[in-house]
């Protein structure tokens, strides 16, 4: 599904974002990338849904290898992905509706198959009665709910949050964390960065990645660190 | 294309401040450049009017038989950089000269011999009218044998050369500098549309958008933005031009209808070659 050999991403000056970073998030698995701000963690997810590509070492995505993808095939990977972020980017001024009907619309899907599509899964987040609100008027809690039935309005085969909780309240971190695990029951592969181990240990049996200074320090799948 | 023809319309539904103030930017660089382009057409008028003038007269000696001049005159026509051929006879000289030359009058009523040759006026076609095609088409003329001068006014068709000249490389100079600074301009304010809606851009990546299809409502904005204000300045142009009529009392002439929407699709064109810039280099920076 999600695969990083030797990944390592060299920002030049900036320093190295990434280094020998290898780990193996499977099908259908709810898998956690944990670490202080500046381990990696967004860079990492850049990699998967290639916003960056890695100065050495290879990452392969849903059948998509970082070594030989065209830029024009990128949209295309980006359709199988769903990604969320902790600051939402939801367009201001489309309502919760047109903001996930726009995910299909950029795919060129049947008008007719969007609405009812776009229903369900505003449905699934509990939010099919504000559909007609703008982000504006939803709490931040909501505005990430739809941020999340964008991500999945196109029957993602894994969904990537990036710190998806980093701006709620309590109250709001775990619904939308609940709502993340439904959708891994569903069958849909996540892979949540967080530095929040609270949410972590809520659910054990998840696979964990650490990461520290971009490398990998502990990995819950082989039990061994990359540096052990 | 429903769908870009709804992302176009929305975009000047969302920042209807930023679309106003872009199309009267556009509108107002293109209203100096067509101001330009009036003063132009209205100089390439007036000397096409004073060119209109060029003629080449080639006297015909005395006694020439008409057969030859009829002859003449259909081999004349034939020449490519002629226009028109009138012979003039001896008598209708002296009937022009009596009712045109009126300081003379006189002494052309009481001439008995007729003092005035027969001749050939010879209109030039509009592009032919310059001193070296009169100067050709002259000693042509000068060849046969019943021609005995030739006149062009051949300082004044000099002068008027020289006048074409300079009006030429002036409005060639001055209006590429006019559309370079409207491109500019344009440019510059097209991109700060692409600029405000960078984020959306960044979104419409995120979801798998095709550049393509983020490219498309941009094009068509600028199109249309183009458009508009290629048709604002020529209203701007129209009220300016009719002003001058009415205070200045100038007869100027307006741009053709043929011009007029050169003018509107070259707004047009430099909106969407704008827009087409601005969002590849943004799409590429980011």
């Amino acid at each position: 599904m999600i695969k990083f050999t030797d990944v390592t991403k060299d920002y030049g000056k900036a320093g190295a974002a990434l280094q020998n970073v290898s780990f193996h998030v499977r099908k259908g698995e709810f898998a956690f990338l944990t670490g202080h701000s500046g381990a990696g963690k967004s860079t990492a997810l850049k990699l998967t849904y290639l916003a960056d590509r890695p100065t050495g070492g290879e990452v392969r995505v849903s059948g998509y290898s970082t070594d030989r993808v065209a830029a024009r095939e990128v949209p295309m990977l980006r359709r199988r992905l769903g990604i969320v972020f902790q600051d939402f980017r939801l367009l201001e001024d489309r309502t919760a509706e047109e903001n996930v009907a726009f995910a299909l619309e950029v795919t060129g899907a049947r008008r007719s198959t969007i609405g009812p599509k776009v229903m369900r899964v505003l449905a699934q987040v509990g939010l099919a009665a504000k559909a007609q609100q703008y982000p504006g008027e939803l709490s931040g809690g909501e505005q990430q709910r739809v941020a999340i039935a964008r991500a999945l309005v196109n029957d993602p085969v894994v969904l990537l949050a990036d710190e998806p909780t980093g701006n709620l309240d309590e109250r709001a971190t775990r619904g939308v964390f609940q709502l993340l695990r439904d959708i891994n029951a569903s069958g849909t592969a996540v892979l949540m960065a967080t530095h929040d181990l609270d949410l972590v240990k809520s659910l054990p049996g998840a696979h964990h990645v650490e990461l520290q200074h971009g490398k990998v320090v502990y990995d819950s799948s082989d039990g061994l660190g990359e540096d052990a | 294309m429903r769908l870009v023809l709804r992302e176009t319309f929305l975009a000047f539904r969302r920042a209807p401040l930023l679309s106003a103030l872009s199309v009267t930017t556009i509108a107002f660089s293109l209203f100096v450049f067509g101001l330009f382009g009036l003063v132009a057409v209205n100089i390439r008028n007036t000397i096409g009017t004073l060119a209109e003038r060029v003629e080449v007269v080639a006297y015909l000696r005395r006694g020439t038989p008409i057969e030859a001049i009829t002859l003449a005159s259909s081999d004349i026509e034939a020449f490519p950089e002629v226009a028109s051929v009138e012979h003039v006879s001896e008598e209708q000289a002296l009937a022009r000269a009596r009712a045109e030359l009126h300081e003379f009058q006189d002494i052309f009523q009481d001439v008995e011999a007729n003092p005035l040759p027969a001749s050939f006026e010879i209109r030039l076609r509009p592009e032919h009218r310059n001193a070296e095609t009169a100067e050709v088409v002259a000693s042509r003329l000068r060849s046969f044998p019943f021609v005995e001068d030739v006149r062009y006014g051949r300082d004044w068709v000099e002068k008027l050369d020289r006048l074409r000249a300079i009006a030429g490389m002036v409005g060639f100079v001055v209006g590429a500098a006019f559309l370079l600074v409207s491109v500019i301009i344009i440019g510059t304010t097209i991109r700060m549309t692409v600029l405000q809606r960078s984020r959306e851009i960044a979104i419409m990546r995120l979801v798998g958008a095709t550049d393509r299809f983020i490219r498309l409502p941009f094009l068509l904005e600028g199109l249309l933005k183009g458009m508009l204000g290629g048709g604002a300045a020529l209203g701007l142009a129209y009220g300016v031009y009719m002003l001058v009529g009415t205070y200045l009392g100038f007869r100027a002439e307006f741009f053709t209808s043929e011009q007029a929407l050169a003018g509107v699709v070259a707004g047009g064109l430099i909106g969407l070659f704008s827009s087409s810039a601005s969002v590849d280099r943004h799409l590429r920076n980011v």
